[in-house]
């Protein structure tokens, strides 16, 4: 059994939280005001996920980067390598916003999508 | 000879493009948004991360698709928009003196005037932060512009002053980037940003936050090579004794936003010396006759759905000022007192007023469990319990036109602390 | 082998090097930093000074008095703002009446004309934002305000339309006596010249002392300013002063031409020739001694501070020094307060001591004037359109608080400007009321593509001032 202490994201109140661990899974939250930091504490022991934005070069583009976004969250302790992955590639213009950058993103199944577009140079 | 037009809306940032659709929508044909920056969108446009247009779409956006949606809109509409175009002046009769590369200098005189400028960042002078003024020091929102829009990199070892979102995020950005972010320090005992953003953006990547803390130093006479930071007591005064030196190759400052006002300013428009924004009635009308103002040029806001939301209010009342001039009947003023900063509107008209009006609202400190508490010439009109208030989020109080007593000369916003329902 | 070599671009050797390019002459001005205007130039008070302060007899009363008869001439020539806005200085005690006095008649000797003193109405009157607690005022109508950017850049670029040349980022490291004059060992190589003349501010008594018999010593004498925003600059129309103290004129509230509001000097000796800093102690001096002048300074309104060093010699002299110091050794040297206003006459009066030595005879086609950037802003309506029309670059702001166009800053690049700072100094973009938030990014696009080098090798102010460190990933294009 384990204990970790969180910060709800919930809303601007920051409760803090203590999930209590067994064999990975969280067997409850105290500290929290309302029902959201329950739902955020269970995912973010478990299973902790962020939405990753960044930015790609483009080559022969108007503009040297554009943005992008992962399709969906992606799990925390592959940011990092997202971001790594992210530096080292390059998009050729012309590239619209919703197009399909990088279809899986380090590993995780989901895709890096453009935010917005680009014209050719 | 003169260029006439309608409408002219300063700003293609959030604020003109909600304002311009809902002004056409409304049944102004005539209009022209005039945008400085080589494309619509505004600050947006740098704000890559995501979590715009939860309350306008339901969904999380990042800056650029958030402002794509409002672009299409407007081009759909077919209203024209002159980029690359600076408004010099502005007259108190509404004639606006703009420049551009392509249509060179020319005057506009507009039959109303919609003010959505934004804000800028306030820079170290103003801060008074002693040492050098070497290279590496940047506002985070130019930074921002820097690393998201021109792929440039400011440093590879930073420290960030002032944990206001803009802030916060660029501590996440550079990391992304590979750098490394040593500190973001905080003057006053709370962060101004986003709970979730001080989790995601520096929680997530061990970034050490430290509140009431500030640069008292910035050595390096040409590049920064470090800054000195020290504790600060309750009057934001230096403790001495406390001061320790994080070398970093660069500085970032988050320590505010102003609404650019030098335009209404030069039209004669009355301000507020605590927004820093024009004073407005329920209609967002300034003090000039056909002026309305909108967005973070009223007031600074944290999220962009309330400063789309205000400016369509804006768009909506430029068009009923067009349509039938609308009278100035009886003032009634709105007075933020104990603890209630300012209110926006500042006024309303009880005999013109729409069916109700959304009044905007900042605390100067934090509170739990803590009401902000309405009243109409002292007697309580609503009783709003919060469990907790912050100065860096934004409160909105809407008021219907039946609850206000007519003849009600002011009504008084302010919290009152204690047991909540 | 030049006939005369220059050491330091600040405004004094920029206004040696103008005159003496009057002459038929091979000289060169040799300047450590990136650009000219880059030491005590850059920051000081910017305003030229009436003449009652300084000691009845000495160089500084002389050329004081000279150079603020010869500037407004100098500067219309030169085509920079020049506002002869009067100065008053303020006495804030019935006792120090006498001292107030005193100053006035110190002046008449100078030879400063128009000199009144003002009773507490009169003074209130003419400046109603000066402080009630002061009880009189000297009044110098000849006080005036001037651009020491502006000063230090026309005088550069007129030196160099009649032949001078400028060598940058060349740091003198010793000089030499040879057969022919001397050898100057810089960073950047050997020069050979005739002549030399010593105009390097700080640093001018460590080149002296190189070569002349008699020492001096110069501590600087740091002073740190605040600047508000343009919207503060008509909070007074004088240049307001306080009744002197052994350390210097005081602290100043005065208009810029550009119309900020600028506070300053504080004055505090230091040994370190480096340090630019500004530190929390002298901000609040600063702030303490201005609101004795100004009641109600709008504080919040600052946009920028900075520090300024001035060449005080503490030892081998007790004013300027001025003159052939050793064979064929110029000195111009101790030039602080008032060096800036002092800078034509010191000009003229070297070079031509520098010529009847080298027995040069005047040139015939002395360039007399010079044509200033074209300031964008200020042009009337019809004007600027057609010049609009003409390049459409004068239409695209670049730096929104100060309104300066694209034109303007590739005409700053096409007379010298590398860097932010270099833009800023001649141009003003970047020098408003967001320092450069919005604009910086704009200029260095601009500096980059005019003079074709890559926006990560640009700095902000020369050396080791590099803006960026790369580009924010591994793939380049």
């Amino acid at each position: 059994m384990s204990e970790r202490i969180l910060t709800c994201i919930g809303c601007p109140m920051g409760c803090m939280l203590t999930a209590v661990l067994e064999n990975g899974t969280v067997t409850s939250v105290s500290g929290n005001t309302c029902r959201r930091g329950d739902d955020y504490a269970r995912k973010e022991c478990v299973a902790p996920e962020r939405t990753v934005t960044g930015t790609v070069r483009v080559a022969n583009g108007s503009a040297p980067v554009i943005s992008v976004r992962t399709a969906s969250p992606i799990p925390k302790d592959k940011v990092m390598e997202a971001a790594r992955v992210m530096a080292s590639t390059a998009v050729s213009a012309p590239i619209s916003a919703g197009d399909t950058v990088i279809a899986n993103l380090a590993g995780t199944g989901v895709a890096l999508i453009a935010t917005r577009g680009c014209e050719a140079r | 000879m003169m260029r006439e037009v309608q409408l002219a809306i300063i700003g293609g940032g959030p604020a003109g493009l909600a304002a311009a659709i809902a002004a056409r929508e409304s049944g102004v044909q005539d209009i022209v948004i005039i945008e400085r920056d080589r494309e619509l969108g505004g600050i947006l446009n740098q704000c890559i991360h995501a979590g715009f247009g939860l309350h306008t779409f339901g969904e999380e956006l990042t800056g650029p698709e958030y402002a794509a949606r409002f672009i299409a809109q407007v081009r759909a509409l077919e209203i024209p928009c002159l980029l690359d175009t600076m408004v010099l002046d502005l007259s108190e009769d509404r004639v606006l003196t703009v420049t551009s590369r392509k249509e060179g200098l020319q005057q506009i005189k507009a039959g109303a005037v919609i003010l959505a400028m934004g804000c800028r960042e306030r820079p170290r002078g103003a801060l008074n932060i002693p040492g050098f003024r070497c290279a590496g020091v940047w506002s985070a929102g130019t930074a921002q512009r820097l690393v998201n829009m021109e792929g440039m990199m400011p440093g590879r070892e930073v420290v960030i002053l002032g944990s206001g979102d803009i802030g916060l995020i660029m501590a996440r950005r550079m990391t992304m980037e590979g750098a490394k972010v040593k500190a973001v320090a905080e003057v006053l005992p709370y962060s101004g940003g986003l709970k979730r953003n001080i989790v995601q953006c520096l929680e997530d990547f061990d970034i050490p936050l430290l509140l009431s803390h500030t640069v008292v130093d910035i050595h390096g006479k040409k590049r920064l090579e470090g800054v000195t930071l020290a504790q600060v007591d309750e009057n934001r005064a230096p403790i001495a004794g406390t001061e320790q030196y994080i070398p970093c190759d660069t500085l970032l400052l988050s320590v505010g936003l102003l609404p650019e006002n030098e335009l209404s300013s030069s039209a004669g428009v009355s301000l507020s010396p605590i927004t820093g924004g024009p004073v407005v009635g329920d209609d967002l009308a300034t003090s000039i006759d056909g002026v309305f103002a909108c967005g973070n040029v009223l007031h600074v806001h944290d999220l962009v759905d309330f400063v789309s939301q205000e400016a369509k209010q804006a768009g909506e009342s430029a068009a009923r000022y067009l349509q039938q001039h609308t009278q100035i009947g009886q003032r009634t003023e709105l007075r933020a007192v104990n603890g209630v900063r300012y209110t926006v509107p500042q006024h309303i008209d009880l005999a013109h007023m729409g069916e109700e009006v959304t009044v905007r609202m900042r605390v100067g400190q934090p509170y739990r469990r803590a009401a902000i508490c309405v009243y109409a010439d002292g007697t309580l009109l609503r009783r709003l319990p919060k469990l907790v208030l912050a100065p860096g989020e934004m409160e909105r109080v809407t008021l219907r036109r039946d609850q206000i007593p007519a003849g009600t000369k002011e009504i008084t916003f302010c919290i009152e602390e204690g047991e909540t329902k | 082998m030049y006939d005369v070599v220059i050491i330091g671009g600040g405004v004094i050797g920029c206004a040696i090097a103008r005159e003496l390019s009057r002459y038929q002459l091979s000289l060169c001005v040799v300047e450590r930093e990136e650009d000219v205007c880059c030491g005590t130039s850059k920051a000081n008070s910017a305003i030229v000074h009436a003449g009652f302060d300084a000691e009845p007899g000495s160089k500084k009363a002389l050329f004081n008095v000279q150079g603020s008869q010869m500037m407004e001439q100098l500067c219309r020539d030169l085509d920079i703002s020049y506002d002869r806005c009067g100065s008053l200085v303020l006495c804030f005690d019935e006792q120090d009446l006498p001292r107030l006095e005193a100053l006035r008649l110190r002046g008449i000797e100078n030879g400063v004309e128009g000199l009144e003193i003002l009773d507490s109405a009169a003074l209130h009157k003419m400046e109603s934002a000066v402080s009630d607690k002061a009880v009189a005022a000297l009044y110098a109508p000849t006080g005036a305000i001037i651009c020491p950017f502006g000063l230090t850049y026309a005088l550069a670029e007129n030196a160099a339309d009649n032949g001078a040349q400028f060598r940058f980022d060349t740091c003198v490291e010793r000089i030499e006596r040879t057969a022919e004059g001397f050898a100057i060992h810089t960073s950047n190589g050997v020069l050979e010249s005739r002549t030399v003349v010593n105009a390097a501010g700080v640093y001018a008594d460590e080149l002296h002392n190189q070569l002349c018999d008699s020492k001096l010593r110069i501590v600087p004498r740091r002073g740190e300013y605040c600047l508000l925003d343009r919207k503060d600059g008509k909070l007074v129309s004088h240049t307001i002063f306080q009744l002197p103290s052994a350390l210097g004129k005081g602290v100043l509230v005065t208009p810029t031409v550009h119309g900020n509001l600028l506070l300053g000097p504080t004055a505090a000796d230091q040994e370190d020739k480096e340090n630019t800093a500004t530190s929390a102690a002298g901000i609040a001096a600063l702030t303490a001694a201005a609101a004795l002048s100004v009641s109600n300074l709008p504080m919040r309104d600052v946009i920028t501070g900075f520090t300024g060093l001035r060449a005080h010699i503490t030892e081998g002299a007790d004013d300027f020094v001025i003159g052939e110091s050793a064979e064929g050794f110029f000195d111009a040297a101790g030039i602080e307060s008032p060096g800036l206003t002092s800078a034509p006459a010191i000009g003229a009066y070297l070079a031509q001591l520098v010529a009847q030595k080298l027995q040069a005879a005047e040139k015939e086609n002395f360039i007399a004037t010079r044509r200033g950037i074209t300031p964008v802003k200020e042009l009337p309506f019809e004007e600027r359109r057609a010049l609009i029309e003409r390049d459409a670059a004068y239409g695209q702001v670049i730096c929104r608080c100060e309104q300066i166009t694209e034109g303007e800053i590739v005409e700053a690049i096409r007379r010298g400007a590398r860097s932010l700072d270099g833009v800023k100094r001649r141009v003003r973009a970047g020098m408003g009321r967001c320092q450069g938030g919005f604009c910086a990014p704009r200029v260095m696009e601009i500096i980059s593509r005019e003079l074709g080098v890559a926006q990560t090798e640009l700095t902000k102010s020369g050396g080791e001032s590099r803006l960026l460190v790369g580009y924010t990933k591994e793939v380049q294009e």
